[in-house]
């Protein structure tokens, strides 16, 4: 799979990807997308700079460790359940904040906060796997 | 886009009153073994800070169960619909008093794991993620027995269903690799199972929520169908508690993984099973318990008889308790089957007698292991030189699991020896004797071996071949304390039983009567 | 259609079973696999089948106005869809470490558990 076109397209592929991955995350709440399809492109992306570039590049680049990715979104996801304590509502009731940004309006709400949460544990679990599965294959 | 371009009527989909703050302490335990989850798996290169936090949110778990039961003896069965939905659409939490009273001896049995792992776990099982596994572990089983949603609950299972193979494998040596095999795969079906009941159970009534499937089913209509969903249930769930003709996972891989991880299976996981058996064949479909409470019998009876005579033909003390565990649940399947308040009482009363007990059973078998460097009868002897303290502990665990008196096996048995006998099941009754019975002789003999006679097999009576020095790993209180703890509740329980036969009352009242569990989730208006 | 959906869960189930049945791991692990599917598939001819419609409420009216495809059977599809792929991705890492380790795939002979030939407990000292 190492050839020399491959290698040299992989990283771009991947940062486009990681990019793409970024906005079905965002346009999750409204349109088709969300969290869980945003990490598994995510995911798929590390996979393919895996492959291109081998896993010590792709560790490198993700900083953290893969499974830690994963517990951080658990983290948040159940972190953004939390907000409605405070307005006299159940556990994971939706709270909704309009911030104006450069004169627009940007809606952030805790939907959101889960969904970046679901993104995280997926890419970090999948890449985990895959990262794990390839190291295999190498050596 | 903001808000005010949707006209919508909020009140059609949402409970508009507040909330208190203290129903919270529904979803708390969720939050905190979530939260402390996430936080052991980011920190776990650390293993030194791993039990530290591990135990401080396992002490918060304990306490949180501990405000919630106390919350649900005061006001009665609690709901929170996460999101704010108005039921049935949202998932419900639906806390009686048998959810919270399990879920917490449970959490305890669980800070005492915690506590004894910090010996039994070295650094590489820490950094495999023993801790992370054990929080992920209650969120699973803490889920199943607070949620009021059937899916919901299946979700939980598969929680806690992944998160114990990851400590079933903890270690990777042969004999546990092929247990786990066994384990994984039968309960992969049971699963399965579970959601076939499941998904058949939404095709007939189209509800997902247990309080909205138990008023539905009551009011008749789909008998024949929802038997086929009720004797699905029963298979799954006898798989997952491990009741006999589908209970040869459990001794195939019990006593493969390391001591703490085997005692807190023994503990949990087929009281889950046991605690949704009793859900749905209590409050969802009672009918279908009617009918099939013959058959409850024959298989509770099987499973208790055929789990003592197996422990008596083992040599390996591992291998020996869980066969025990499996007699245990024999006990508490013939609660089920007669189904007076008394006899569901005394289920649940067994659940958590069986919780502590066998936990604190497997610890002691880890320590007796470390005096005597052996798991077999033939190759233990002489312990009681070694710690008198380890042989007076055996001793009264093993008075405990016969259901002797003063511990806290005695009274489930009498609740469920009274309500066999009130109910006219003079065999069951019998059949729950001759098991203490025969559980007295299986553990007794374990006493004698290993702790009266002075060595392993062949030592002259008289003689102590047996050596007796006490390993560094099994002093100090990581050992001790948790050992120490489950005791101390199982003397309690045995000399105190009133408020724990309190407890057990009420979670049987809602389980004969769900009026209340009904009230809870639809409003004072549910006839 | 959905007689015809019940005769193809049958196959699946059936087919399944069978395979469950077989004393070869891999065996095992591919009818695991189709068992899953056959329960999706269940759940979904459950929720009752209609024409796709997708369940997207017009953003002025609060219920929809035709008849939508059932949402909430997907919901549960995909929820044990990601479940089911996590364990069988479990599954497969542990039959090939059993594979290593044990040097069989034959269930029959994964013994080192439960070795044969146990010999009872003492009879006396």
């Amino acid at each position: 799979m190492r050839t020399v076109i491959f290698r040299t397209i992989a990283p771009y592929l991947a940062a486009l990807m990681v990019l793409f991955s970024i906005f079905v995350l965002l346009r999750g709440h409204n349109e088709p997308g969300g969290g869980f399809i945003g990490g598994l492109i995510a995911a798929s992306a590390f996979a393919i700079y895996g492959i291109g570039c081998g896993v010590a590049a792709v560790r490198r680049a993700i900083t953290f460790h893969p499974m830690s990715i994963a517990a951080a979104g658990l983290f948040l996801g159940g972190v953004s359940g939390l907000p409605s304590l405070f307005t006299g509502q159940p556990f994971m009731t939706s709270q909704w904040w309009y911030v104006h940004m450069l004169g627009v309006e940007v809606p952030l709400s805790t939907p959101l906060f889960f969904d970046i949460g679901v993104y995280l544990v997926v890419v970090g679990a999948i890449t985990s796997i895959a990262l794990g599965l390839e190291e295999r294959e190498s050596d | 886009m903001a808000a005010s371009d949707y006209p919508v009527d909020l009140s059609q989909a949402m409970r508009m009153d507040p909330v208190p703050p203290g129903d919270w302490l529904i979803v708390a335990p969720l939050l905190i073994t979530i939260l402390g989850g996430a936080l052991c798996l980011m920190t776990r290169k650390n293993t030194d800070a791993q039990p530290k936090v591990a135990i401080i949110f396992l002490t918060l778990l304990v306490l949180a169960c501990a405000g919630l039961l106390a919350r649900v003896l005061d006001k009665g069965v609690l709901t929170m619909v996460a999101g704010n939905w108005l039921p049935p659409f949202g998932i419900a939490f639906t806390v009686d008093a048998m959810g919270a009273t399990l879920a917490l001896v449970s959490s305890i049995v669980a800070l005492a794991a915690a506590v004894f792992g910090i010996n039994d776990i070295d650094k590489s099982g820490r950094r495999y993620g023993f801790y992370p596994f054990l929080l992920l572990l209650m969120t699973g089983v803490c889920g199943a027995f607070l949620t009021g949603d059937i899916f919901n609950l299946y979700v939980w299972f598969e929680v806690l269903l992944i998160s114990s193979f990851g400590m079933l494998v903890l270690g990777n040596e042969r004999a546990q690799l092929d247990g786990a095999v066994k384990y994984a795969l039968l309960n992969i079906v049971a699963t399965t199972l579970f959601l076939i009941a499941t998904g058949l159970l939404y095709g007939i009534l189209g509800t997902l929520n247990m309080a909205d499937i138990a008023r539905k089913a009551a009011a008749g209509g789909f008998e024949g169908p929802l038997m086929t969903v009720a004797v699905l249930y029963f298979l799954a769930f006898a798989m997952k508690a491990a009741a006999f003709p589908v209970n040869f996972w459990l001794p195939a891989s019990y006593h493969t993984p390391r001591i703490v991880v085997a005692a807190l299976f023994a503990g949990l996981l087929t009281k889950v099973g046991v605690y949704a058996l009793l859900r749905i064949f209590g409050v969802l479909l009672p009918d279908a318990r009617l009918m099939l409470s013959d058959l409850i019998a024959v298989v509770a009876i099987a499973t208790m008889l055929t789990g003592v005579i197996g422990a008596l033909a083992q040599t390996d003390l591992r291998r020996l308790l869980g066969f025990l565990v499996i007699s245990g649940i024999g006990s508490m399947l013939a609660g089920l089957a007669i189904g007076t308040a008394p006899a569901m009482a005394g289920a649940i009363f067994y659940a958590v007698h069986s919780i502590l007990v066998m936990t604190a059973l497997y610890m002691a078998a880890g320590v007796m292991r470390a005096l005597g460097g052996s798991y077999s009868m033939r190759e233990l002897g002489g312990l009681y030189r070694a710690s008198p303290v380890l042989a007076a502990v055996f001793l009264m665990l093993a008075f405990a699991v016969s259901g002797l008196p003063p511990f806290s096996g005695f009274w489930p048995k009498v609740l469920l020896v009274d309500a066999a006998l009130q109910d006219g099941h003079g065999w069951i009754a019998g059949a729950i004797l001759l098991t203490g019975l025969l559980t007295t002789i299986a553990v007794g003999r374990v006493w004698i071996y290993a702790f009266w006679r002075g060595g392993a097999e062949g030592t002259a009576d008289g003689q102590l071949t047996a050596t007796l020095v006490v390993p560094d790993e099994v002093r100090g209180p990581g050992v001790w304390l948790p050992i120490g703890l489950l005791l101390g509740l199982v003397v309690l329980i045995g000399l105190q039983p009133e408020f724990m036969m309190q407890v057990a009352q009420r979670g049987a009242l809602t389980l004969v009567e769900p009026l209340g569990y009904l009230r809870s989730v639809f409003g004072d208006t549910v006839q | 259609m959905e007689p015809a959906f019940a005769i193809l869960i049958g196959l699946f189930f059936s087919v399944a079973v069978y395979l469950l049945m077989s004393r070869q791991l891999v065996r095992v692990l591919l009818g695991v696999a189709i068992f899953g599917n056959a329960v999706n598939l269940l759940i979904f001819t459950s929720g009752r089948l209609l024409r796709e419609v997708p369940p997207v409420i017009p953003a002025a009216l609060q219920v929809p106005d035709v008849t939508i495809a059932n949402p909430l059977p997907q919901a549960l599809i995909l929820t044990a869809i990601v479940i089911s792929f996590s364990f069988f991705a479990f599954l497969l890492v542990l039959a090939y470490r059993a594979y290593q380790e044990l040097g069989t795939d034959n269930v029959v002979e994964m013994r080192v558990a439960e070795p044969t030939g146990e010999t009872a407990p003492p009879q006396g000292y």
